[in-house]
């Protein structure tokens, strides 16, 4: 202690809080507080750029899709799957009791007012993101008429809905729009 | 750190002595892989394989370098300049097998490495940081691997990357943002590519620098030996070099043998026809494969097919397949035998031989595609995985009685003849 004499003497007697223990604190502190904001542009690097973000909207026109069949369109590079359900499919969905489902969700609320024939879905299976079958011409759906997973045998309804296998969710919804009524803009 | 009967280090000449005193490099070789360094004398070859993998980091990194030279990490072109090396550069179709065969060589090596430990037992104390370095290398190794293949941006690179990133998607609330970032996209594209190159560039260097302390862990207690007893005397070991250098050196030429035959005639048997097909984001192969060393994990991944609990299937099979790894860290304080070879341990032995079974036949189930039987297998298969962990190495270390262990290494090698072993030992 000796060698500290110099500032201990100008702390009153008894406090142990020494000037340079203050100091210390001040500077380590300082230190670490900006340590920690130079990580923040580090890891935000990481994110989406603003041109992989400025791709998120694209324009489709379903007037060619008949009844019964489906297109697969691309969205923020990923597939999309535009698919105009028959009256059964859209019965079938609609007789299913939601409350039975994994993830619950009615036909409705999966498609836009009016326009309950038209299921809009990512085509990425929510398990671990393989593109389902059954939007392609001749491809199998699956047990329950909508989708079918071939990665890990994930199995969803014409309602796009997951009834089997080990996907957690049904198949996503993106946001779109009916700009008119044969162009959808999606994002 | 070394036993006290190693060699010392004598500069031969007026260099080596400058050298010596300014910066003691051979010094340090010399101790550490040279006749400064005393070994049990009773090694077998199933202690050849760190050395292996010791070289095959090397190729990697040598290979890897001269790959990186001619690569484009861009989505565009990336799957284009892996053709242009092998068709294009001189010698560029060698030096890419060599690598893409390189990785499935380091694994073999690096797996007979570590069920070696699993035999003898060479994660028990004093040994347990060693273990544990191992391990993360092992994780780091894994990383790697996984990054490399992407980078060819083949079908299999891109539905790879798209998979395994997806894992991060199950980790709730965060997951997709997690994934997200990880890929700096909604799929795996350009800025996806370009990280994992550079990562892939920099994490080999990262595990030269874990093997370093790997191997700085391994000279305090020094190797382990085939009995498990530790050396006791002098005459229990023998200089590493020359005797295990030229053991090793052996070793590497049997091992090369198996590499070239793999190199040079079947350079595509362990990769994926589909990776030649270039990245497709819109149409997933039929029967998505990771590459075999990654089969046993990818099978206990798939093992969980329904909720357990509140947590959902995804996240289940997620969390197994990384525990199944990390329950290795906890390996040394679950097998509390203080025996530590399965030679003498007559239970353990056959639970051991059921354990390289098991990871064989989950292996197998994790390339055959995801439908039964091979679903139920690999449930069972990871059941007895686990169980194998934190169950039966536990109760089997309690219960065993072990056989009688030599009273030393010189014993074991020489019989009990009294003259011939601990004569030498009463003069120290
Ligand atoms: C890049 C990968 C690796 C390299 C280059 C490497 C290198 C080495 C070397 C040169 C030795 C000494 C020679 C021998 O005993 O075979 C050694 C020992 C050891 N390694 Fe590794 N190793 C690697 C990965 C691993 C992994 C993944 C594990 C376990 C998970 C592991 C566990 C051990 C243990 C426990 C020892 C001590 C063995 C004993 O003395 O009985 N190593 N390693
Ligand atoms: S990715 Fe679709 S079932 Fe696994």
């Amino acid at each position: 202690m000796s060698d500290h004499a110099g500032t201990e003497a100008v702390l009153p007697e008894g406090e142990g809080v020494r000037r340079r223990d203050f100091i210390n604190i001040a500077a380590v502190s300082a230190a670490g507080v900006g340590g920690v904001i130079t990580l923040l542009p580090l890891v935000s690097q990481m994110a989406p750029s603003a041109d992989v973000l400025a791709e998120s909207s694209t324009e489709i026109d379903v007037s060619a899709i008949a009844p019964g069949q489906a297109i697969k369109g691309m969205f923020r590079k990923q597939p999309v799957f535009i698919r105009n359900l028959t009256p059964a499919e859209v019965e079938a969905a609609n007789k299913v009791d939601v409350a039975s489902l994994r993830d619950p969700e009615t036909l409705k609320q999966r498609t836009k007012e009016g326009k309950e024939n038209w299921l809009i879905t990512m085509g990425v299976c929510t398990h671990l993101g393989c593109v389902p079958l059954g939007a392609g011409e001749g491809e199998v759906k699956g047990e329950f008429g909508g989708y079918f997973c071939p990665c890990h045998g994930s199995s969803y309804d014409t309602a796009a809905r997951i009834r089997k296998g080990p996907a957690p969710k049904n198949l996503q919804v993106p946001e779109y729009a009916f700009t008119s009524d044969t162009i959808v803009k999606i994002g | 750190m070394s036993f006290p009967w190693a060699n010392e280090y004598k500069p031969a000449n007026a260099l080596t002595q400058w050298l010596d005193e300014k910066l003691p490099l051979p010094r340090f070789v010399y101790n550490a892989v040279g006749a400064g360094y005393p070994v049990p004398r009773n090694l077998n070859y199933a202690w050849n394989f760190g050395v292996l993998a010791g070289f095959c980091l090397m190729l990697q990194i040598v290979t890897g370098v001269i790959l990186a030279m001619h690569y484009a990490a861009n989505a565009d072109v990336a799957f284009n300049s892996v053709e242009h090396i092998m068709r294009d550069v001189n010698w560029g179709w060698m030096l890419r097998y060599a690598h893409a065969n390189g990785a499935s060589a380091f694994f073999v090596v690096v797996y007979a490495h570590i069920f070696r430990g699993f035999f003898y037992g060479s994660y028990k104390a004093p040994r347990e940081m060693i273990w544990l370095l191992g391990v993360v290398i092992f994780l780091l190794m894994m990383a790697t691997a996984f990054m490399g293949y992407v980078l060819p941006w083949g079908q299999m690179s891109f539905w790879g990357a798209k998979v395994i990133t997806g894992l991060f998607g199950a980790i709730p609330l965060v997951g997709e943002p997690i994934q997200i970032w990880l890929l700096g996209g909604y799929a795996p594209d350009n800025a996806a590519l370009n990280r994992f190159f550079s990562l892939h560039f920099l994490l080999p260097f990262v595990i030269a620098a874990v093997v370093i302390l790997h191997i700085w862990a391994l000279h305090i207690p020094g190797s382990s030996n085939p009995t498990g007893v530790e050396v006791k005397t002098e005459s229990d070991t023998v200089p590493f070099h020359p005797y295990y250098t030229a053991k090793d050196g052996f070793g590497l030429g049997v091992f090369l043998l198996g590499y070239c035959t793999m190199l040079f005639f079947f350079p595509n048997a362990l990769g994926h026809p589909d990776n030649y097909i270039p990245a497709n984001a819109m149409s997933t192969p039929a029967h998505i494969v990771p590459e075999w060393y990654f089969w046993p994990f990818y099978a206990i991944l798939r093992a969980f097919t329904s909720d357990f609990f509140i947590i959902p299937a995804k996240l289940m099979g997620v969390l197994a397949m990384f525990s199944a790894i990390l329950v290795w860290f906890f390996l040394p304080w679950l097998d509390r035998s203080p025996v530590r070879s399965g030679h003498f341990r007559p239970v353990f032995k056959k639970f051991y031989l059921a354990l390289v079974i098991d990871v064989l036949v989950l292996g197998y189930c994790g390339g055959a595609p995801a439908a039964e039987p091979y679903v139920m297998i690999s449930q069972i298969a990871s059941i007895y995985y686990f169980a194998h962990f934190l169950i039966i190495l536990p109760i089997v270390s309690a219960i065993e009685r072990p056989e009688a262990l030599p009273f030393s290494i010189t014993e074991a090698v020489l019989g009990k003849d009294e003259s011939a072993t601990l004569a030498p030992a009463a003069a120290h």
